[in-house]
């Protein structure tokens, strides 16, 4: 199987001959994959050297000329290091395009935390009118790449990572899937924290619902399945900072009295290098202590 | 101008640019109000977003807005703010005010206008010389030239605002990254005109307009 990176080379390569619209920015990460796509439209793949702050300000010219820009390099000099790139050459210039990155909270640890971005989705979250599509297999990833490049003029931030679910389940670029119905509480697994959630959940009478497309939140999704499990007990596990979704899971059960546990990566600086799943395991994101997390959450309802 | 109020600490960048500005629109660039949306317009960007009361009264006198909206400059209910906001002021390619965001997005629009066949339309932004301190603008600057972006022209005005200033000469900071440069009295109207239409095959340009320093 290849990785998510890895599909969105070949993916974008063929998307690029499919659409005269679409145009591809990078700053040197990820240009080897697209070697071949570059040589047959020169103009509309583009490497602009190590330059994260003009990768953006040219999607967003590209974009006022009418392209759709896809825009891609690490998630931290996607999101964090243009930030006011994407704030004002996107957004306030009332254009749109693709951000689609790699790395995503620790998907490189040895590199330390200069290469990680468990922020990004929280700092995304500052602006408005962002559709953000994390996905758990790189099946997913291509679906939800087809459908952020068809997306009119939007705003789409594609989070790619190395860590992924064993098999892919059917997305369709909207809303919360119910993957398992329990009637103690609500879990919803935010793309590759779905086979941790479904080990940690194993044999629990508890509402599993899947999110691989978590902006625009899915209100309506979380407000059914918790009616119908009979509690607003909710568990928001996410494979970027904790809590990055509780505001928007309070207004979605704001009328009825709630408790929400948001589960996700730790704000403190573990200045750790190592493995993936070490630093899972260090910010409690393993199913083991995931259990224990959500049987102790749940079962302290009075 | 006179007839906008209220910024009047943005004056010297205002009338700093009010030459230039009048030159261009008045005998270079092909955009009227009549062509503000075709997509083979010329394209100016204002990037240098403060002090816009000369931009706003260019813009006016050129038929883009009513001359009734300017007395409202910088009110709630005006679409003219002391930074101008594209989705707002017709005309206006973008919206600016944080500095060294239109350089970038000329070097965008240059290179979307060329994959979409169109090398017809300039592209022109305009700077000032303490814009270009800004590290996105060197991004800028030096990717446009290796790239070959002649349809791009930078207009910088340069009222000696810069902090720290620029040792030998903003052009020579162009002309060292491959751009064409030109140094020129930014008052003159005959020597703007000869600057901007100056011929650069296979570079971008740019026009440096020397005015009286901001503190003067």
């Amino acid at each position: 199987m290849d990785t998510m990176r890895e599909r969105f080379a070949s993916v974008t390569s063929q998307l690029l001959e499919e659409d005269p619209r679409l145009a591809l920015v990078l700053a040197d990460i990820g240009a080897a994959g697209f070697t071949e796509a570059a040589e047959r439209h020169p103009d509309r793949v583009v490497n602009v050297g190590i330059r994260e702050q003009l990768l953006i300000g040219v999607g967003g010219g590209m974009a006022l000329t009418g392209l759709r820009p896809i825009m891609h390099t690490f998630a931290s000099f996607l999101v964090e290091r243009p930030f006011e790139q994407v704030k004002l050459d996107l957004g306030h210039q009332g254009v749109g395009g693709v951000l689609v990155s790699a790395g995503a909270s620790y998907d490189w640890p040895s590199g330390g935390f200069t290469h990680m971005a468990p922020g990004d989705v929280a700092l995304l979250d500052t602006l408005d009118g962002w559709t953000v599509h994390v996905p758990g297999h790189p099946d997913e990833a291509e679906t939800l790449l087809r459908h952020a490049a068809a997306a009119g003029d939007d705003k789409v931030y594609v989070r790619l990572s190395l860590q992924a679910n064993a098999a892919p389940r059917p997305v369709d670029g909207t809303g919360f899937h119910t993957v398992r119905e329990g009637r103690d509480g609500v879990v919803i697994a935010v793309g590759p924290m779905l086979d941790p959630v479904l080990a940690a959940t194993e044999g629990l009478p508890v509402t599993v619902l899947y999110a691989t497309t978590v902006r625009p939140f899915d209100a309506a999704t979380l407000r059914a399945a918790a009616g119908a499990a009979g509690t607003s007990d909710v568990v928001i596990v996410e494979p970027y900072l904790a809590g990055t979704s509780t505001r928007l899971a309070a207004e979605a059960l704001e009328d009825r009295p709630h408790r929400l546990l948001g589960l996700g990566v730790g704000r403190r600086e573990l200045r750790r290098y190592g493995q993936l799943d070490e630093h899972l395991t260090a910010h409690g994101l393993d199913p083991r202590s995931l259990r224990e997390r959500i049987t102790g959450f749940v079962s302290a309802r009075p | 101008m006179g007839l906008m109020t209220g910024d009047e600490k943005h004056g010297p960048a205002a009338t700093s640019t009010l030459d230039a500005l009048w030159v261009l629109y008045d005998r270079v660039l092909r955009v009227s109000p009549d062509t503000a949306s075709d997509p083979g317009r010329d394209r100016f960007l204002l990037s240098k977003g403060h002090g816009p009361m000369a931009y706003y009264a260019v813009l006016a006198a050129k038929g883009f807005f009513p001359v009734a909206w300017l007395p409202g400059f910088g009110s709630y209910d005006s679409p003219l703010g002391h930074h101008p906001d594209r989705l707002l002021v017709p005309g206006a390619e973008i919206g600016s005010g944080s500095l060294g965001h239109g350089l970038p997005l000329a070097v965008g629009t240059a290179l979307g206008l060329r994959a979409q066949g169109r090398p017809e339309p300039a592209v022109w932004v305009l700077i000032g010389d303490a814009e270009l301190d800004e590290g996105s603008n060197h991004e800028a600057l030096a990717y446009a030239a290796a790239a070959g972006l002649d349809r791009l022209h930078t207009l910088v005005i340069d009222n000696s605002s810069a902090t720290h200033g620029w040792r030998g000469g903003i052009a020579s900071r162009f002309e060292t990254a491959g751009w064409s440069a030109v140094t020129v009295d930014g008052r003159d109207h005959e020597a703007l005109e000869a600057a901007f239409g100056a011929p650069h095959p296979g570079r971008p340009h740019a026009v440096v307009a020397r005015v009286e320093p901001k503190d003067a």
